[in-house]
């Protein structure tokens, strides 16, 4: 296992020399966690390289830029999964009106969706990107709101309904060098397509699908999400980094407290700051709670989709259980807002220990009740076993992390990959299956609550003493350069791209979704699918709307 | 004639606002009713104030609260609200819990109209309520009152289970105070409400060449 960050700066240089001698034209920078800028010309050729020569198969995060009179571009987080070995490129276009990218979404699938992103944010035209719609906002939005040159006032409140594109933009490049505009049909004539969604009780939340069938059968899914795009990332812009920290907690609600730890701990990253043993105690009972919380309500919902309505219930009530030790001492159930820049709210409550205890105690046997109603009832093995099978490569590809990532057999858990936190300290195991279908994406996360359980217990006697909050400015200014920092959320990496340019306000926030790749990769694993294994699907990918869409 | 406000879960005198249901009452009084159509009225809202139905709508965090208040512990079975459908046509009331962004704007509008009357709205947490801690952004709808009539707000982010339910019952007492025969409340006239549902229908003229009859 790879725990010191020296072997990390071992591998950076050596990685960093190689980019050298591939590529002359990118210039390193160190500020920051460092990254290299490659123009737009030989970004191409550098990441085919990375990605069939280095093996960089993972794209970890990509994040749209605007870089004001550089450009508009894109920042690419790169991960080696067999020897965990990170790098970072950037690449822009000084055209601001037409920026162009190439684009990467045959080298990581995962960059299908990333790019429409970056399309619909900033307006980049990625050549070669076979379907560049907007990905949250309506097609008919006037301008691309992440710039920093948008005009607010330019699109109203618009109740008209909203028509749905039927073909999907490309641009390509010709053999003279310029580049044309093509459209191809997303579905044809004779399919028949059905609309599920924005409001249905099967998408978990406001996402929409138009699903072509043939009889039952799926031969293609559309994913449209948007209908909770809150603008996060904007707003960011113009928050102190203090600030910042609310909204976090509402991307994904039920990794309420990894997603604020993940932001804090970038921050702190930025400053230099270490935080104290029993913080870093602190904060990683909370993520666990949070988990178990989250795995909870999981079981929950996908049992209610399957109409085990009980086991609703069930879920409901253990739930409760972990919400009253939250709520002890951070004063909320569902929204915590626990974490703070170098340290936490307030201290631990005094019973918090003997609470946390008890529930440990109480879980541990209901664990079984899970197993006896629902794991060995034989609906529930018929309909999720075989169902939905996400391959170890496309996992990768998708960047598809978390318990779904960990169901297809790829050890992608954040707390081994990049120990944070006190994760290198405790004793738990890394849950992986093989098969990659609903049925061990279902397990994966009930053994990850035993697994959570496990590391609460070896912290829970064992609370450093120390402050619960360093001494921190009240104004905090970030210096110049950019970090990225990734924690193990509920539901995969929840990652934060920060870049400063010594402000007290961040120049640009990005968060890693965890749930974006999840449904990107719905299209590939429900084909051929029925249509009522759709709902299997959907519930054990398990994804956050709110989080999808920002 | 008097009507009766008060619900079984809750004494009357420990609700905070007891003003604005005093003059609903007033206002109906005022109007005056016929004794046979009244108690016949008294009947119905007990009868609907007992068995309010909601769309199962969430766009976000609050929406994980009101399936907790759905759950075991808080239990909203106890007071009617339990059958949860899924489909506007057969719901009486919808939650707006979650914030509701530009896009899903036409969205909540065209359930809103889908639902049959009469029908009532709850703003839940600060995003419905005025676009809560997203107020500032450039896709997110400053209050669902913008799009459509709200009866109750529920203030919080999230509301706690507690204040759902507090909201869930003053919704419960409007609707007693409420006229159901001969009457529409929705703070607007019948002729404009008319007009408006007018409008509204006349949309589907654009629409000539679908063929209704499933034939085509
Ligand atoms: S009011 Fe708060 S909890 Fe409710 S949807 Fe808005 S941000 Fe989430």
């Amino acid at each position: 296992m790879r725990t010191t960050s020296n072997i990390d700066m071992e591998n950076k240089l050596d990685i960093k020399e190689k980019i050298a001698a591939m590529e002359p034209s990118a210039v390193w920078s160190d500020a920051g966690d460092g990254m290299f800028r490659v123009p737009v010309s030989s970004f191409r050729p550098l990441a085919e390289k990375l990605k069939n020569e280095e093996g960089f198969d993972f794209l970890r995060s990509l994040t749209g830029m605007d870089w004001g009179e550089e450009g508009l571009g894109c920042v690419y987080h790169l991960e080696n999964t067999a020897t965990g070995e990170n790098v970072v490129i950037s690449t822009a276009d000084a055209d601001r009106d037409n920026a162009r990218v190439p684009s990467v979404h045959d080298l990581w699938k995962g960059a299908n969706f990333n790019e429409r992103e970056a399309y619909d944010f900033f307006g980049i035209k990625f050549v070669g990107h076979p379907d560049l719609r907007r990905l949250f906002l309506r097609d008919d939005w006037q301008g691309h709101p992440l710039r920093k040159d948008y005009d607010m006032a330019l699109n109203p409140l618009n109740m008209e309904n909203e028509g749905n594109e039927d073909e999907a933009p490309s641009y390509e490049m010709t053999p003279d060098g310029g580049y044309i505009l093509r459209r191809h049909p997303l579905f044809e004539d004779q399919e028949y397509v059905i609309n599920i969604g924005p409001q249905h009780p099967a998408t978990h939340g406001v996402l929409r699908f138009r699903v072509s069938l043939e009889g039952e059968t799926i031969k293609k899914i559309d994913v449209h999400s948007g209908y909770i795009h809150r603008g996060i990332e904007k707003l960011c812009e113009s928050l102190t980094y203090p600030q910042t920290l609310a909204l976090t907690d509402r991307l994904d609600y039920l990794g309420a407290m990894q997603n604020r730890h993940a932001l804090c701990a970038c921050i702190e990253k930025a400053m230099g700051l270490e935080v104290s043993d029993r913080i870093k105690c602190i904060r990683t009972i909370m993520d666990e709670l949070q988990r178990i919380d989250s795995h909870l309500l999981f079981i929950a919902c996908l049992s209610q989709d399957m109409g085990a309505l009980e086991v609703f219930f069930l879920g409901f009530r253990d739930r409760e259980k972990v919400l009253d030790i939250l709520e002890q001492t951070t004063g909320g159930r569902l929204i915590q807002t626990y974490n703070t820049i170098g340290g936490v709210q307030a201290d631990i409550h005094p019973d918090f220990m003997k609470k946390t205890k008890e529930f440990i105690r109480y879980m541990r046997p209901k664990m079984r009740e899970y197993q006896e109603i629902f794991t060995d009832n034989v609906i529930v093995r018929k309909r999720l076993t075989g169902t939905g099978i996400l391959s170890r490569e496309d996992a990768i590809s998708f960047g598809a992390t978390g318990g779904s990532g960990r169901a297809s057999g790829w050890a992608c858990d954040v707390r081994k990959r990049h120990p944070y936190a006190m994760y290198d300290k405790v004793d738990f195991e890394e849950i992986t299956f093989a098969a990659g279908d609903c049925f061990d994406r279902y397990m994966v996360r009930v053994k990850e609550i035993e697994q959570s359980l496990n590391i609460i217990e070896q912290l829970i006697d064992n609370i450093p003493e120390g402050e619960w909050q360093m001494k921190v400015k009240p104004v905090i200014k970030l210096p110049a350069g950019s970090w990225y920092t990734a924690v193990e959320g509920s539901r995969g990496e929840f990652g934060v791209f920060i870049e400063s340019r010594g402000d007290k306000f961040p120049y640009r926030v990005k968060f890693r979704s965890t749930g974006l790749p999840l449904v990107s990769c719905i299209d590939t694993i429900s084909r051929n699918a029925k249509i009522a294994d759709l709902i299997a699907i959907g519930g054990t990918l398990d994804y956050v709307v709110p989080d999808i869409d920002r | 004639m008097k009507r009766n406000v008060s619900i079984k879960s809750m004494k009357y005198e420990d609700f905070n606002d007891n003003e604005y249901i005093e003059q609903m009452l007033k206002e109906l009084r005022d109007n005056g009713t016929n004794v046979i159509v009244g108690c016949l009225d008294d009947v119905i809202e007990w009868g609907r104030s007992n068995s309010l139905w909601p769309l199962t709508f969430a766009t976000s965090c609050c929406g994980i609260e009101f399936m907790a208040i759905g759950a075991a512990r808080y239990d909203f079975a106890r007071f009617g609200f339990e059958v949860a459908r899924s489909s506007p046509r057969q719901a009486d009331f919808i939650m707006v819990a979650g914030t509701i962004t530009n896009k899903m704007a036409p969205v909540l509008k065209r359930l809103y109209d889908q639902m049959a009357d009469p029908k009532y709205v709850i703003a839940t947490g600060g995003c419905a309520i005025s676009g809560g801690p997203f107020k500032k952004s450039y896709h997110v709808v400053n209050g669902v009152d913008k799009i459509i009539p709200v009866d109750v707000y529920i203030p919080g982010c999230p509301p706690r289970p507690e204040a759902m339910l507090y909201g869930l019952m003053q919704l419960q007492r409007k609707v007693k105070a409420q006229r159901f025969l001969g009457g529409i409340n929705k703070g607007i006239s019948e002729k404009e409400y008319e007009k408006m549902m007018r409008k509204d229908t006349s949309r589907t003229e654009d629409y000539r060449d679908y063929d209704e009859s499933g034939l085509a």
